[in-house]
């Protein structure tokens, strides 16, 4: 089912008199397609998980309209709207075994939706299979793994087959080594029911990993709506290209003059079509190619890390904004590592400039560029 | 979906809507209704015992009776207070208070340090052996103890209402659990500082568990106030009787007709005021202290 | 944990306490045990060097004791009336409190307000409530006052009712006491399911609310069983607390643990424990054993079955 959000806006009213009124969600407009996995993403405090509560009917909007297909479900209470919620502690009945917690949202259906004993366990069985927890049916939420748990959040909120899957930091509570697995298992499961899903999350890289889109949120307002890569790739502003990517994005002061970009006394790119104005510099770690005797762009060396296949060359330089520049290049590429001193030449699809004045992306000629977009971007984009 | 249906669809869920607003509504009320006569009920005798106290014996014996004194007789209190020697009894009373809170306080806030901070032989065993006597009736004890201060020659002192009450294994414990939640890096830290012990226990520990030493203090003194049957067993004399054995001792012919009501309800006023006060101002430290027994931490 | 250079150093600050609860805690367990089992013990009989043989005579004695089995009767009805009657209602209280919002802190304020009081002194004030004072028997029967708990009933028509004289009768006795022990108790069943309320992960509900659970159902599904340890605890300590009752029928009753005339017809079994306290120290001692037993048993019932019944 497809899922619209229509100017969405939640504004919370001041709990006392000193506090002022605080807009958590502003003037949301996105359409999530259907059958897609969508990852909602921001740092905390942002308004994403609002906005899933929203989505859930748990809170109430404050203006605009939400649509599940082409019903508008603006004002449907949370147990009419047809949601599966997984919460970020899971919110398992701590009383009930791993079966009860299943079935108990089929044993709420009524009326002509009312089940059968044996058809609930049917269904049950299913979902607690869809998530590899069929062992596991008769124990209870305390003698389970935090993995374990998660799954069954997720079944118990599969098994009444709902429209539209919520997931509320469904990897947050987990250890390192789970998280992967189960951010694999999220994006299994999701492809194997077909159910549109919305899920949230601080951690850019879990949303890149397993989103076929990411909404990328700040302070209540939507920065940019795309495929991860996409976004990656494009940012619109400084603050989605520092949020996105690891290690992240290198940061500099610039200027461009007549055409061209300087970072200190540098010349370091051709930037044609942008007016001459300071810039914030923003270079992808894999944006720099090290050339020793004519790199464009001086960094102090200060640590060189190989690690197999790519290395991780650790430099200062006095415009960045960061304590660090750090390039990620291949681990064939032969570095000095006892020199002081290491030169680079910019990939110009990896060098974004931002504006001092809104942070806004400046994009100049070389990223204009059609038969350069399109053949990187095909490129990246031939694993979806 | 025809207009039709849409629009039909569109009014059955603003009917079910309206439905369930009215629901809603008649059930706020409801829970209303029912929690304010329970309330009522709740603070009925304290509301009539202050109304009787005020009236005459002639107004009180009426009937129907007045909900509201039509002369009020404060004159009431200090006949109450002239009558059951309230002022003695009240001094009696605080002294025990005072004087036992004050020495229980030293020994359950050492006693809980010790189980909670420091390691000795049989620690565990002793801290299950205390808790294992929170099991038993107090009368049991009592009858042991009543043999005891008659060998020790206690009958009618202070000291009988006080020194057998000084150690709660409860206040031990629930301070001890207070004092493992304060990190052991703090206790570490000052070691390596080279505080001492007690220096510590003072400028650490007990600034912490302030709230815990707060609630046991009042609910010590609200102990001392209240109690009724070992002072009766032990020290009804003039000179030591508490407060609640007085109140009971001054109007022991409660059923007799002659009995002043109006009176005697001035009196359990007078002896209920200063726990209403106490609640008012402290309320907080009692609710967390009585709860506390409950959530085990 | 440190381990102390001196150990002697945990024994000296836990030494009061030791010392204490040897004399007024631990003696006396030994020292009932030894009363107890010694046939027609009494301490004024042991000063004056009379000697005592062993064996179960005082048990025995108060087992067959008429006094015994009324005291027993009393404090087991009065624990199985109040205890359920208090606990449904702190939990119907408790849930309604926690359903509202406006004048919550107010009301919660309230209900806990029967816990600050002196049940002895507030017991005066049921006393006092439910007293009618006049000659009732004979031809003439003049009622001078009717107490304000006659005085109501009789807007419903009631004719009065001896609740607590001369002319009362056991089932008007035991109704005053259980209204005044059940008022007493609210406070703190209220205070602990209120408290176990609202530590309930919200999420649960929020949970129920997206599955389209209805309102019986996450009462009875979800908050009860999450309540269930709290149940349990008030439930026990109702219960304890039941067994030990005295004092509140001293506040309403007297010392004579009964209406006039009727003395000791309300006593319990703690009462029996003093009756004997002064002169029969052996019965007393088998009696307060008795007690314990009895306490213990019933705890342990509650216990087990509460682990049945509480899921987690």
């Amino acid at each position: 089912m497809k899922v619209v959000l229509e100017n969405v806006t939640k504004i919370f009213p001041p709990r006392n008199k000193r506090e002022q009124e605080f807009m958590a969600v502003n003037n949301f407009t996105f359409t999530v397609p259907d059958g897609k996995l969508i990852g909602l993403l921001g740092p905390s405090g942002c308004g994403k998980s609002t906005t899933l509560y929203m989505i859930s009917g748990l809170q109430k909007v404050s203006g605009g309209k939400i649509y599940f297909g082409d019903n508008d479900v603006t004002n449907l209470p949370a147990e009419s709207r047809g949601v599966g919620l997984v919460f970020q502690n899971y919110a398992l009945y701590p009383h009930l075994t791993v079966k009860q917690n299943i079935l108990f949202p089929l044993q709420n259906l009524k009326g002509s939706e009312k089940l059968s004993k044996k058809e609930m366990l049917e269904r049950a069985y299913q979902a607690a299979k869809l998530v590899q927890i069929d062992e596991l049916m008769e124990r209870k939420p305390n003698a389970l793994s935090g993995g374990q748990q998660q799954r069954v959040a997720i079944a118990r909120a599969l098994v009444k087959m709902p429209g539209v899957l919520l997931l509320d930091e469904p990897l947050s509570n987990l250890d390192a080594r789970l998280r992967l697995q189960t951010r694999e298992e999220i994006r299994r499961i999701q492809k194997e029911t077909g159910i549109t899903t919305i899920f949230v999350t601080h951690d850019q890289e879990e949303a890149m990993s397993i989103s076929d889109m990411i909404v990328v949120m700040r302070d209540g307002v939507i920065q940019q709506v795309g495929k991860p890569q996409e976004v990656y790739d494009n940012p619109t502003n400084l603050f989605v290209a520092k949020f996105l990517g690891t290690p992240p994005i290198n940061v500099f002061d610039g200027e461009v003059k007549g055409g061209k970009l300087y970072i200190g006394d540098e010349c370091v790119l051709d930037v044609a079509g942008v007016a001459d104005q300071p810039v914030t510099v923003g270079i992808r770690p894999e944006g720099f190619i090290p050339c020793e005797n004519n790199g464009a762009m001086t960094c102090n060396l200060t640590n060189l890390e190989i690690m197999g296949r790519d290395a991780s060359v650790v430099a200062t330089h006095a415009a960045s904004l960061n304590p660090t520049v750090r390039a990620i290049i291949d681990g064939d590429c032969k570095i000095d590592a006892a020199s002081a001193t290491v030169r680079y030449n910019l990939k110009p699809h990896k060098v974004f400039l931002f504006s001092k004045l809104d942070e806004k992306r400046i994009v100049f000629a070389a990223q204009n560029n059609d038969d350069f977009m399109t053949a990187a971007l095909k490129r990246k984009y031939s694993k979806f | 979906m025809t207009e039709l249906e849409k629009f039909l669809l569109e009014k059955k869920l603003e009917r079910e809507k309206s439905r369930q607003r009215v629901v809603r509504v008649v059930a706020q009320v409801l829970l209303y209704v029912f929690l304010i006569t329970m309330a009522l009920i709740v603070l009925f005798p304290f509301y009539w015992m202050i109304i009787s106290s005020l009236k005459t014996l002639t107004e009180y014996q009426q009937s129907p009776p007045t909900f509201f004194p039509k002369k009020i007789i404060w004159g009431n209190y200090a006949e109450a207070f002239h009558t059951a020697n309230l002022g003695k009894l009240f001094m009696n009373t605080m002294y025990v208070g005072v004087v036992s809170t004050l020495l229980s306080l030293v020994i359950t806030v050492i006693s809980a340090f010790a189980f909670a901070r420091l390691e000795f032989k049989g620690k565990n065993a002793l801290f299950a052996a205390l808790l294992g006597t929170m099991m038993i009736p107090g009368e049991l004890f009592t009858i042991t103890n009543y043999q005891t201060i008659y060998y020790l020659n206690w009958q009618n002192t202070f000291t009988v209402l006080i020194v057998p009450f000084l150690v709660s294994v409860f206040y031990i414990y629930l301070l001890r659990q207070n004092f493992l939640q304060i990190p052991n890096e703090l206790y570490l830290a000052a070691k390596v500082d080279g505080t001492s012990d007690l220096k510590y226990l003072w400028k650490v520990m007990i600034p912490l568990a302030l709230p815990t030493l707060i609630s046991i203090t009042i609910l010590k003194m609200m102990g001392a106030w209240n109690s009724y049957v070992w002072p009766n067993l032990v020290a009804n004399d003039i000179d030591h009787r508490m407060i609640t054995n007085g109140l009971r001792n001054a109007f022991t012919d409660a059923n007799t007709q002659s009995t002043n009501y109006p009176v005697q309800m001035a009196a359990v006023a007078l002896v209920s005021f200063p726990l209403f006060l106490v609640f008012i101002f402290l309320r907080k430290y009692i609710m967390k202290g009585v709860s506390r027994s409950g959530i085990k931490g | 944990m440190v381990q102390s250079k001196k150990p002697w150093v945990a024994w000296l600050y836990l030494a009061p306490a030791i010392v204490l609860l040897l004399v007024f805690t631990a003696w006396p367990i030994v020292n009932t045990i030894r009363m107890s089992l010694l046939e027609g013990y009494s301490t004024a009989g042991e000063i004056a060097g009379k000697t005592f043989e062993f064996g179960f005579g005082n048990f025995a004695k108060v087992i067959d004791y008429g006094q015994f089995k009324t005291c027993l009767t009393n404090t087991i009805l009065l624990c199985v009336l109040t205890v359920p009657i208090s606990t449904f209602l702190a939990l119907l209280i408790a849930v309604c409190l926690n359903a509202i919002k406006p004048l919550q802190r107010l009301l919660q304020t309230i209900f806990f307000l029967p816990y600050v009081t002196n049940s002895i002194a507030i017991g005066m004030v049921f006393a006092a409530m439910f007293n009618i004072v006049g000659n009732l028997s004979g031809e003439n029967p003049l009622i001078v006052t009717a107490g304000i708990i006659n005085e109501f009933l009789a807007l419903f028509g009631v004719a009065p009712v001896d609740w607590i004289n001369a002319t009362s009768t056991y089932t008007t006795n035991m109704i005053v006491m259980v209204v005044y022990i059940v008022w007493n108790a609210l406070p703190f069943k209220i205070l602990i399911l209120l408290g176990g309320l609202q530590s309930v992960n919200k999420q649960y509900y929020d949970a129920a609310k997206v599955d389209g659970t209805s309102r019986v159902r996450v009462f009875t599904k979800i908050t009860v069983p999450l309540l269930s340890p709290m149940l349990a605890y008030v439930v026990i300590t109702g219960f304890i607390g039941g067994f030990k009752e005295y004092s509140s029928i001293v506040g309403i009753f007297g010392e004579d643990m009964g209406p006039v005339g009727a003395a000791g017809r309300l006593n319990t079994m703690v009462g029996f424990i003093y009756d004997a306290l002064g002169n029969h120290q052996g019965r007393a001692s088998a009696a307060a054993l008795i007690l314990f037993g009895i306490i213990f048993v019933v705890t342990l019932i509650n216990l087990y079955v509460s682990k049945k019944k509480t899921h987690y």
